[in-house]
């Protein structure tokens, strides 16, 4: 059993803390890991991806080779785009609908929107309305964690472990928003389904 | 022993914390931040004492690093590829003086230049000063290869160079840690003169240093690093050096059927080479960076002419960093691809953040300069080299650290005039003082501008040496009082700051303005910290 997932955002999304708590399930559940992310200068207000990989087996590339990515999941909905050449014949896109706008020539989200919907597997989501109608609002990036969890291979209470360990240190209460916030994302990605 | 999940980066900072290491030296650079970040947050390293503030530059960082070696401790020494160029004169000579506590030098390279200015390939500086190189394939790799490449600097009495690329630095896996190692006592060198490179003790020290070399050959043919593996089909033989090789493996999930030597220490296993190329029709060399051992075989297979494949005959890029896609190709193997990229897709450059001191500098600046004329400004390494983009564009150069004082200088001789040179206030600390000494000096008609963040801003805030001297540094270069300003950049002071600015253009000789806000990034960070 082998996952490979691509993380795609803006620097400051939040996508490195998703690969934390991932990165923590995966652990608990005994299997291996490599997680390729992205320092330094593209971290301002640049494209920002990390290469998640988890197996049953040892993993031997940092990175995805091309078409073989079961998942994106992306804060962003253009972002979400930019990978598709990663994405394998029966892979997930999950993305984040809210645009993040700091280029002059972002294109319009219909047109985002039109290419998402010719894709087999795909999941769109106002995430940060799902975070601030949970009362976490600060949390859109682990409602998008959330909407993912049925595509990870791991298991829902893995990563709820996984969630409360990327955020025990700053205290119970913002540890239970994300964990709201991983609920309602799943909740919503389970509903989309069924239609 | 305990299991932890590290970066490449922060694999290398752990295995030198339990390989005894005293002291890192290192000034940030991207993708080599992180190994002297994680020592120092380690509890190890203050409950230890182990040194691990940031030097100004990587020269300093080498030679303070020789100095610890000198004293009979381990020392790490840390850089980015371009690093490497600074810190040359000291990692060149320290080839010859040998050391005294084991030393390493940790390099990372940059190859597809995600954060560089070139992807020039580390294994050529260690080729250069006839020193040993490890390269790791996997995080375990890297922790492991600092207690290995420790104990080869104390038994050959050399420095050794530890290189790893982007891609390694930045990925994180599990790695299994050993028991800690207790730190060197304090020694001296037995000869006294080992260190002193007049030309007379140089020539033989130069000679201890070319006889050593069969012997790192050899220690490279055992080493566990460098395995050969057999294979069915001989029509090709594979050398894959550092993750190269995780690359190989990832095409062919059941098994190799290629002889494949994988490399991982230099300098190269010839026997093994020869052993390889001996049953094999033809070699294919699959290297992160430069083409640098593909070039050397074909002197060791000169006697053995068989094709040999690899960057130089276009069956890998001659640029950038490999990938599983690459090497597949390489190898004659399908790839595939997921769905094109819709053509409607925008890039997202990087810019400046919002509210940003930078930002109110260049608009001030550009201002200034409309009456003057654009196309005279010198740039430098930091946040503020993305004025070059748009909608500023606002700077003309952006060369190596330091050099937007110096190539204003020389512009300003061949009678540009004024130069202008902007600069970060860490980047002067490295690079920028001596140049402005020449400047000084014959009083040049250039305007420096230190857009002064108080931080190191574009590796992730750390501290920069210049902090809070910036103004005793420059008058004590003998930059005229008078000639000296400070400036706030803020939306409000524009009118003012474009008046100092132009004051200063029109000004015939050597000025210097320093314009001050803390980076949004760290003010954020305090802000947050004095909350708490």
């Amino acid at each position: 059993m082998k996952t490979d997932i691509i993380l795609a955002g803006v620097g400051g999304q939040g996508i490195l803390t998703i690969a934390a708590a991932i990165g923590f399930a995966s652990l608990y559940e005994n299997k291996y890991v490599k997680q390729s992310e992205v320092h330094g200068m593209s971290q301002r207000g640049g494209e920002v991806q990390s290469h998640l990989r988890i197996s049953d087996k040892t993993i031997a590339s940092d990175l995805i080779p091309l078409g073989n990515a079961d998942l994106i999941l992306s804060v962003e909905p253009m972002e979400a785009l930019r990978y598709l050449p990663f994405l394998s014949k029966n892979g997930w896109v999950v993305a984040n609908s809210v645009p993040f706008e700091n280029i002059p020539d972002y294109p319009s989200v219909d047109l985002i929107k039109e290419e998402f919907n010719a894709l087999p597997n795909s999941v769109w989501l106002d995430a940060e309305q799902l975070a601030k109608s949970c009362q976490s609002p600060k949390s859109s990036n682990i409602v998008m964690l959330g909407a993912a969890s049925e595509y990870l291979g791991l298991s829902f209470d893995s990563l709820k472990a996984g969630v409360e360990q990327v955020f025990r240190r700053k205290g119970k209460d913002v540890v239970d928003d994300n964990i709201r916030a991983l609920e309602a994302g799943r909740q919503f990605s389970l509903k989309a389904q069924v239609r | 022993m305990q299991q932890l999940v590290l970066l490449g980066a922060e694999a290398i900072a752990q295995g030198a914390l339990d390989a005894g290491i005293s002291g890192v030296y290192a000034y940030p650079g991207t993708p080599s931040t992180e190994i002297t970040e994680f020592i120092q947050r380690s509890r190890i390293s203050s409950e230890k004492g182990i040194h691990s503030q940031w030097s100004s530059n990587e020269k300093t960082a080498m030679e303070s690093a020789l100095g610890m070696s000198y004293a009979g401790k381990r020392a790490l020494v840390c850089m980015k590829h371009v690093g490497l160029n600074v810190a040359a004169d000291g990692f060149m000579n320290a080839s010859i003086t040998g050391t005294g506590g084991g030393l390493i030098v940790a390099v990372a390279d940059d190859p597809s230049m995600h954060s560089s200015q070139n992807e020039q390939d580390s294994r050529y500086y260690a080729e250069f000063a006839l020193l040993p190189v490890f390269e790791p394939t996997t995080q375990q790799e890297a922790y492991d290869m600092v207690f290995t490449a420790f104990e080869m600097s104390e038994k050959f009495q050399l420095p050794v160079m530890l290189r790893i690329t982007t891609r390694l630095a930045h990925s994180r896996a599990a790695v299994v840690t050993r028991s800690s190692l207790d730190q060197n006592e304090l020694k001296l060198p037995a000869d006294p003169r080992q260190f002193v490179l007049l030309p007379a003790l140089a020539r033989k020290r130069y000679k201890r240093l070319l006889s050593l070399q069969p012997e790192l050959i050899s220690t490279s043919e055992n080493s566990e690093f460098n395995q050969l593996s057999s294979g069915t089909d001989h029509s090709m033989g594979i050398i894959a050096c550092g993750i190269a090789y995780n690359y190989v493996l990832e095409n062919y999930p059941s098994g190799i059927p290629f002889p494949v030597l994988k490399i991982s220490q230099y300098p190269v296993p010839v026997d093994k080479i020869r052993e390889l190329s001996g049953t094999c029709k033809s070699i294919l060399v699959l290297e992160e960076g430069y083409p640098l051992v593909e070039n050397g075989l074909r002197g060791i297979l000169n006697n053995n002419v068989i094709p040999v494949h690899g960057r130089l005959d276009g069956a890998v890029p001659r640029d950038g960093e490999l990938t599983p896609d690459i090497v597949a190709k390489a190898l004659g193997l399908e790839t595939k691809s997921g769905p094109g990229v819709p053509a409607f897709l925008a890039n997202r450059p990087p810019s400046l953040c919002k509210g940003c001191g930078h930002i109110d500098t260049y608009n001030a600046l550009l201002e200034a300069l409309k009456p003057i004329g654009g196309g005279r400004t010198f740039s430098d390494i930091g946040c503020y080299t993305l004025g070059a983009l748009a909608p500023f564009e606002a700077i003309n150069s952006c060369v190596d650290m330091g050099a937007s004082i110096t190539m204003a200088k020389g512009a300003a001789d061949a009678g540009l005039i004024p130069s202008v040179a902007v600069i970060g206030d860490s980047t002067f600390t490295h690079s920028g003082m001596t140049g402005l000494l020449d400047a000084v000096n014959e009083n040049t008609p250039i305007t420096v501008i230190i857009s002064d963040n108080e931080t190191t801003g574009m590796t992730g805030g750390q501290t920069s040496s210049a902090f809070g001297r910036l103004e005793s540094i420059c008058l004590g270069l003998g930059v005229p009082a008078e000639h000296l300003r400070v400036i706030t950049p803020l939306k409000k002071n524009h009118e003012a700051n474009v008046m100092v600015m132009s004051e200063e253009l029109n000004y015939n000789g050597i000025s210097v303005i320093i314009s001050r806000r803390e980076c949004i990034q760290t003010a954020i960070k305090h802000k947050k910290m004095s909350k708490s």
